[in-house]
C-alpha cells in the first residue's frame, strides 16, 4: 500500500467550493479546544457569536458596521493581490486616511455637508494612496520587498496617529484621553434605524461594484490581470509594468484609506487611539479567501464581521483577549491553505505494489 | 555481451495525456545505444522514469538482471544509474567542488575538503579537462558545466551513464570531444545511453539505435542495419509535413543596423560585446551560436526587454537604441521569445486575452476605457481558423494548450500586425516536426510578403534550409557571415568557437 | 557614556539577532517564513511560562525552542509538504502567535521571574570600550555569539549544511544528488523558528523579565528585513542586529534625557530605518554583491518540471 500524490487535472466545482468551507468549520473545530483550554465551553462560545451578531436587529447592525471597513480593505487588499502584489498594510493605510480625514473635518472650515463629504473622501482617499504608493514606488522603482515595507509602514502610521492624538490634535476638553475633539455634524455620515449603522456601508458595496467593472471590463484591468498573471509576458508585451505596480498599489491604499474615512465620519466621529482593531490584517484573509471575486470580498467581509462582533461579545463575556480573533483567524488561514493542496492534488490510496 | 538494463513494458500517464504506452528496450555492458525520437515523443519522461523521478504506472526495470523499483532519485543512483540532464542539475551558485561534492555518496557530514578536492582532480585530470575546483559554476561556459555533470557522475562509479541531448550545447568540435570521451569510457565496460535526434551523430556513435515514436519504442536496430534514412523514415513515419517553397530574395535595403553594440548583464559581465549586424529586407538571417553566447541578450535588445550599454540601433531611419518595448513594437519589430511559456503569454488567461496582449490599446479592441469584448472574440477566432489553433472550450486558459498550439498564438499574435522585422529565438525547440514545419512556412511566407526575420536556433540544419545568410556569433560578437549554400559544417563549427573565417584557412 | 550605549545596543540586538539567524536558516532552504513575528511570541510566552514554571532559565529557554519548534513545523507542513503559498502561511502564523499568546498569555501579565543576569568573562571583560559591552553580559548573549559561528561553520563545512543551500538554490538539483528536499526544508523551517524561539525567550527572560501582551512589537519583521540586509550570511547579520540595536539604545536614550521630541516620532525611527535598510540592501543584491538563494519561495514539486 503507497500513497500516490498527482495533479488534477480539472478541478470539479464541488471541491472547489466545499474545501474552504470544509477548513473554516475544521478551524472552528480546532479553536474550539483553545477555547476550552481557557476554560470557555466553545459550543456555548459559538452559540453566543451567532446570537449576539444574528440575532438581533441591533447585532445585524453591528455586524454591518464591522463588515463596512473589512469590505474597503479587503477591497484594497484583493486588488492588488490581483496582480500578485502583497498590500500587508491595509492597516496602516486605513489609520493615514482616517487621520486625512479628520484633518479635513476638524481643521478645513468647510460648512457645507457634501463639501465637506466630499474632502474628507479625497483626503481620506489621497493619504492612504499615497501612504501606499511609498511602498509602491519602491517595488517598482527598486523592487524592494512590498510585504515588509507596507507591514513596517503600518508600526509608523499608527504612531503617527498616536502622535497627534497624545499631542497637537488632542482634544482640549477631552480629560487628557488619547483623541481629538468630535466632528461636528457637517463631517458626520448619515445614520440609520437609530443604531450605529452609517452610509459608509452602501459606499463600501458601490466601491465593490465599481471595482468589479474596473477590473472585469476595463483595458487597466486587463493590464492589471496580465501582469498578475505572468509579469514577464506583459513587460514583452510592450506593458509599463512599473507603472503598473505602483498605480495599483496606490489605488490599493487609498480604498484601505476610505475605511478610514468612513470609520471616523460614520463611526467614531474622531480620531482616537485603537481605531481599528485589525481590520487591516483581517483583510488579508478576506482577500484569500474571496480569491478574485468584489463581490466574494462582501461576502467574506460579512462572516468575519460576525466573528468580530462575536469575538467582542466574548470578550465582555468570558474576558477572552480581543487578540483572540487573531489565532482563530490565523487557524482558518493554515486550513484554507491546506485545502488549496487537495484543490490542486488528488491522493490516491494503491493497494499492493506498483507493477502490474 | 550482457544486458545491463532491461526496460519491459513501461507505460506512463499524466492526467489527460499517455506519456509512454508499452516501451521495451535493452542496454548491454559497454554500449552506446542511442534513444531517438522527436520532441514530445517521451524520451524524456523516460528517463525520468529511469533516475526515479517519475514512478511508471505499469512495467518493470531490471538492473543487471535484477527486478528494481525506484521510490526517489536516490535509489536510482544506488543502483548506478547516472543522468546528464538537458537542463544542468547544477547549482549555479555554488563552486565546482560544491556542486560534484553533492553529488558523491557517503560524504561524512564533517567532510575533510582536501581529501575530496584531491580526489576529484584526478579524474579531473584522467580525462584531461580544464575545470578549476573553486570557480563558481555560473562563470563557466554551457561546455564546461556539462563535464561537470559527467565527473558527479564518474566520481561515483556509475555504470549507465544517461546523457540527455548532450550535444545540443557544444560545437562541433566540442562534440567530437565528448565522443572521445564516451568511447574511452565504453573501453572502461561502461554503458551510455545517448539521447539525440541530430541523425549525423547518431550515426556516428551509436551501437544500437532504439526509435521512439509517440510514447511507444518502434523498432531497436543495431550498426549495420540502419543508415540516416531509415532512421529518419522510422522516427517521422507519415506525419505531415507542410511543404513550402523559398524564393531566394535579398533587397540591398538595409531595415536594421546594428553597430557596435554593448549589453552587460545583471553579474556585470558582457553578454554583447561590440556586436554588429546589418539586416536586409525580406531576408531571413540565421544566428548560428553555441546557446549563450549572446543570442538571448541580442534578441532582448532589439525588442526592447533590454537597454544597450553602448552601441546603436537603427530601423529604417529610425534610432530605437532607447526604446521600451512598446516603442520598438511599433517601429515594427515583431518578437518569438526563447521561453514561449515563461514570457510568451499570460498562462492564466484565454486565447483571446493572450491574442490581443500587443494591441489590446488599439482602438479596434476597446471603447473608451472599456474593452470590446466581441471584437477580441472575433479576432480570436479569425487567428484560431488562420493559423489551426487546437484550443479546448472557449475561455480555457493557455496553459492547458501544447507546446506548439501555445507557440502558434504567440507567432499569430506577432505576426497579426505586418511586422518589418521578426526576431524568433529557437522557434522551433521542443516542437513535434508538423508543428516545426508550420513555423517554417510561416517564417518563409512572411519573407515573401517583404517581413525580415532574425532567425536564432541551435540546429544547423534548420539554419542552412532556411536562411538566406547566417551569421555566427561568438562570446557576444558577430564572428561573420557565410551563405547557407556554399558553407560547410566545419566552417561554421570553428566560427562557432571564436575562429575568425581567416584564422581557419 | 559610549560604552552605556553599546552595552544597549547589544541587548536591544540580541532578540532581533537570534530571530534574524533562524530567518537565514528558512530561508537559505527555499523557504520564506513571515510569520517570524508570531514565533517571537510564542517563544517569549514559552520562555517566560517555562521558567515560571520550573524556576530554571534554562528549561524556559529549551521550551521556547520547542514551542516555536512546534509551531514552526505548521508552516513547514503547509509550505514544504503540502506547497502552500509562503506568504500567506506566514502572515497566518504572525496571526496565529499574536492571538494564541494573547489567550494563553493572559493568567501570566503582571507575574514576575529572576531574568537572566550579567556574567563577566575574566580577562575579556576588562577590554577597553568593548570589553563591557560584548563580555559582561548574560548567557544567552553568549550563545548567541556561539550560534553565529555554528551557523556559518555549518553552512560552509558540512554536508548538510551545503545540503540546505542546495535545496535553496536549485532543489531539483539536490533531489537528483539523493537529498531528500521536503525534510531538508521541513527542518530548516523548524529548527529555524526554534533559534526565532530563543529570540523571542530573550525579551521576557532577559530584556523585561515578565510577559506583555504583543512584547515583540515588530522585531520580528525588522528581523525579515535584515536577512536581506545580511546577504544571507550569520556574520553579517550579527552587524545588522547591533545595528538596530544602536537606533533603539539612542532612542530610549533620547527619550530617558527627557528631549522635547515626543515618544511616539522617536519610536518610528526603527522602523524608519529599517525601510531605509532595505532600500539599500535590495540595490546592493542587485548589483550582484550578494545573492538570494534562488528557489526561495517556489514550492518544489518532483513531477511538475519543464
Amino acid at each position: 500500500m503507497k500513497l500516490v500524490i498527482e495533479r488534477r487535472e480539472i478541478t470539479s466545482a464541488l471541491i472547489r467550493f466545499s474545501t474552504p468551507i470544509a477548513s473554516i468549520g475544521i478551524a472552528l473545530f480546532v479553536a474550539g479546544f483553545l477555547l476550552l483550554a481557557s476554560g470557555v465551553s466553545p459550543l456555548a462560545a459559538y452559540k453566543e457569536i451567532i446570537i449576539e451578531a444574528l440575532g438581533s436587529i441591533y447585532g445585524l447592525s453591528e455586524t454591518l458596521v464591522k463588515t463596512t471597513p473589512l469590505i474597503f480593505t479587503g477591497l484594497g487588499v484583493s486588488l492588488a493581490f490581483r496582480m500578485q502584489i502583497w498590500n500587508i498594510g491595509a492597516e496602516g493605510q486605513l489609520y493615514v486616511g482616517a487621520m486625512g480625514a479628520t484633518w479635513v473635518a476638524l481643521f478645513s472650515g468647510i460648512q457645507n455637508h457634501w463639501v465637506m463629504m466630499t474632502a474628507m473622501f479625497f483626503a481620506a482617499f489621497f493619504c492612504g494612496g499615497l501612504w501606499a504608493g511609498v511602498a509602491g514606488f519602491l517595488r517598482a522603482r527598486w523592487r524592494v520587498n512590498e510585504v515588509i515595507v507596507t507591514l513596517l509602514m503600518n508600526y509608523i502610521a499608527i504612531l503617527w496617529v498616536d502622535y497627534l492624538i497624545y499631542g497637537p490634535w488632542k482634544d482640549p476638553k477631552g480629560f487628557n484621553f488619547p483623541l481629538t475633539a468630535q466632528f461636528s455634524d457637517t463631517a458626520r455620515l448619515a445614520e440609520y434605524f437609530d443604531t450605529r449603522m452609517h452610509s459608509g456601508f452602501f459606499l463600501a458595496l458601490f466601491c465593490a461594484l465599481v471595482l468589479y467593472l474596473f477590473i472585469e471590463r476595463t483595458v487597466w484591468g486587463y493590464e492589471i490581470k496580465v501582469i498578475g498573471s505572468n509579469q514577464k509576458a506583459a513587460q514583452y508585451a510592450g506593458m509599463n509594468t512599473g507603472m503598473a505596480i505602483f498605480f495599483v498599489l496606490f489605488l490599493s491604499g487609498a480604498i484601505a484609506g476610505v475605511a478610514g474615512f468612513s470609520e471616523v465620519a460614520g463611526l467614531q466621529h474622531r480620531l482616537q487611539h485603537g481605531l481599528s482593531p485589525g481590520y487591516g490584517y483581517t483583510a488579508i484573509i478576506i482577500a484569500w479567501l474571496a480569491k478574485r471575486s468584489a463581490i466574494g470580498v462582501v461576502i467574506v467581509s460579512f462572516l468575519m464581521g460576525v466573528l468580530l462582533v462575536g469575538g467582542d461579545s466574548l470578550q465582555l463575556l468570558w474576558q477572552l483577549p480581543v487578540a483572540f480573533v487573531y489565532a482563530f483567524q490565523g487557524l482558518i488561514l493554515f486550513f484554507l491553505l491546506a485545502s488549496d493542496f487537495f484543490i490542486i492534488y488528488r491522493v490516491k490510496l494503491i493497494r499492493g505494489s506498483i507493477n502490474v | 555481451m550482457t544486458d545491463i538494463l532491461q526496460i519491459e513494458n513501461i507505460r506512463k500517464t499524466f492526467p489527460g495525456v499517455i506519456a509512454l504506452d508499452d516501451v521495451s528496450f535493452s542496454v548491454a555492458r559497454g554500449e552506446i545505444h542511442t534513444l531517438l525520437g522527436e520532441n514530445g515523443a517521451g524520451k524524456s519522461t523516460l528517463m525520468n522514469v529511469l533516475t526515479g523521478l517519475y514512478h511508471p504506472d505499469r512495467g518493470q526495470i531490471r538492473m543487471a538482471g535484477e527486478k528494481i523499483h525506484f521510490t526517489s532519485p536516490r535509489d536510482s543512483l544506488a543502483c548506478g544509474i547516472g543522468m546528464v540532464h538537458q537542463h544542468f542539475m547544477l547549482v549555479p551558485a555554488h563552486s565546482v567542488f560544491e556542486n560534484i561534492l553533492l553529488a558523491l555518496d557517503n560524504v561524512p557530514n564533517f567532510y575533510s575538503r582536501k581529501t575530496y578536492k584531491e580526489k576529484i582532480q584526478k579524474l579531473i585530470d584522467e580525462f584531461n579537462l580544464d575545470l578549476d575546483l573553486n570557480t563558481p559554476v555560473w562563470k563557466l561556459s554551457i561546455g564546461a558545466q556539462q563535464w561537470i555533470e559527467l565527473i558527479k557522475l564518474l566520481m561515483r562509479d556509475c555504470q549507465l551513464l544517461i546523457l540527455d541531448e548532450p550535444t545540443a550545447v557544444l560545437t562541433p568540435q566540442e562534440t567530437e570531444r565528448l565522443f572521445n570521451v564516451l568511447r574511452k569510457l565504453k573501453k572502461q565496460e561502461k554503458s551510455i545511453i545517448f539521447i539525440s535526434h541530430k541523425m549525423r551523430e547518431v550515426m556516428e556513435i551509436s551501437d544500437r539505435v532504439t526509435i521512439l515514436k509517440k510514447g511507444r519504442s518502434l523498432a531497436t536496430l543495431a550498426r549495420g542495419d540502419f543508415d540516416e534514412s531509415k532512421l529518419a523514415s522510422l522516427m517521422i513515419g507519415k506525419d505531415k509535413v507542410p511543404q513550402w517553397q523559398k524564393a531566394l530574395q535579398m533587397s540591398d535595403e538595409i531595415v536594421l543596423d546594428i553597430q557596435g553594440l554593448s549589453v552587460r548583464n545583471e553579474r556585470g559581465l558582457s553578454d554583447l560585446d561590440d556586436f554588429n549586424l546589418e539586416l536586409k529586407k525580406g531576408e531571413i538571417l540565421g544566428i548560428a551560436g553555441v546557446a549563450g553566447n549572446g543570442q538571448k541578450a541580442l534578441a532582448e535588445v532589439l525588442t526592447g526587454l533590454k537597454n544597450a550599454s553602448h552601441g546603436r540601433i537603427m530601423a529604417g531611419q529610425k534610432d530605437i537604441t532607447k526604446s521600451n518595448a512598446r516603442y520598438s513594437y511599433i517601429a515594427g519589430i515583431a518578437h518569438i521569445p526563447e521561453d514561449r511559456k515563461a514570457i510568451g503569454i499570460a498562462p492564466d488567461m484565454s486565447i483571446d486575452e493572450n491574442l490581443i496582449m500587443k494591441s489590446f490599446k488599439s482602438g479596434s479592441f476597446r471603447s473608451w476605457i472599456f474593452q470590446n469584448k466581441k471584437a477580441i472574440r472575433r479576432n480570436a477566432e479569425e487567428k484560431i481558423e488562420q493559423f489551426a489553433i487546437k484550443t479546448g472550450p472557449d475561455g480555457t486558459p493557455v496553459r492547458y494548450l501544447s507546446g506548439g498550439n501555445i507557440q502558434k498564438v504567440i507567432i499569430a499574435r506577432e505576426l497579426s500586425e505586418q511586422p518589418a522585422v521578426l526576431v524568433a529565438l529557437y522557434p522551433t525547440r521542443g516542437l513535434d516536426i508538423g508543428s516545426a514545419g508550420y513555423v517554417h512556412k510561416v517564417i518563409a511566407d512572411g519573407a515573401d510578403r517583404g517581413m525580415s526575420t532574425i532567425l536564432i536556433a541551435e540546429d544547423l540544419d534548420e539554419l542552412l534550409k532556411l536562411s538566406d545568410r547566417i551569421a555566427v556569433m561568438f562570446r557576444g560578437k558577430l564572428i561573420g557571415y557565410v551563405n547557407p549554400r556554399k558553407t560547410t559544417r566545419e566552417e561554421i563549427g570553428l566560427m562557432m568557437s571564436g575562429e575568425t573565417p581567416g584564422d581557419a584557412a | 557614556m559610549f560604552e552605556i550605549l553599546l552595552d544597549a545596543t547589544v541587548r536591544a540586538g540580541t532578540p532581533i539577532l537570534f530571530a534574524t539567524l533562524g530567518a537565514i536558516i528558512n530561508e537559505r532552504a527555499g523557504i520564506i517564513n513571515l510569520g517570524i513575528e508570531g514565533l517571537m511570541l510564542i517563544g517569549a510566552l514559552a520562555g517566560f511560562s517555562g521558567t515560571y514554571w520550573s524556576g530554571s532559565l534554562l528549561v524556559g529557554v529549551l521550551a521556547a525552542f520547542c514551542a516555536s519548534f512546534i509551531a514552526g513545523s505548521i508552516h513547514a507542513l503547509i509550505t514544504v509538504q503540502l506547497r502552500g503559498n509562503q506568504i500567506v502561511s506566514g502572515l497566518a502564523m504572525t496571526m496565529f502567535g499574536v492571538g494564541i499568546t494573547a489567550l494563553f498569555g493572559k493568567g501570566m501579565v503582571g507575574l514576575t521571574i529572576d531574568g537572566f543576569k550579567r556574567v563577566a568573562i575574566p580577562g575579556l571583560s576588562q577590554l577597553p570600550i568593548i570589553g563591557k559591552a560584548f563580555f559582561n553580559q548574560d548567557m544567552l548573549i553568549y550563545f548567541s555569539f556561539v550560534l553565529v559561528f555554528l551557523i556559518w561553520f555549518f553552512f560552509y563545512h558540512t554536508l548538510w549544511g551545503l545540503g540546505v543551500r542546495s535545496v535553496g538554490e536549485n532543489p531539483a538539483a539536490a533531489d537528483t544528488c539523493g537529498f531528500s528536499v521536503s525534510r531538508y526544508r521541513f527542518f530548516a523551517v523548524t529548527i529555524g523558528s526554534g533559534f526565532v524561539g530563543i529570540g523571542g525567550a530573550y525579551l521576557s527572560l532577559a530584556s523585561t523579565p515578565m510577559w506583555i501582551e504583543n512584547m515583540s512589537a515588530g522585531r520580528g519583521w525588522i528581523a525579515v528585513a535584515l536577512v536581506i540586509f545580511a546577504g544571507w550570511s550569520s556574520p553579517r547579520a550579527m552587524l545588522g542586529a547591533y545595528l538596530f540595536g544602536g537606533i533603539t539604545a539612542m532612542q530610549l536614550r533620547f527619550q530617558a534625557m527627557g528631549t522635547t521630541i515626543s515618544a511616539h516620532i522617536l519610536q518610528m525611527l526603527p522602523y524608519f530605518f529599517t525601510i531605509l535598510v532595505l532600500v539599500i540592501s535590495t540595490q546592493r543584491l542587485q548589483k550582484g554583491a550578494s545573492q538570494q538563494p534562488e528557489g526561495l519561495g517556489l514550492p518544489y514539486d518532483r513531477e511538475d518540471r519543464k
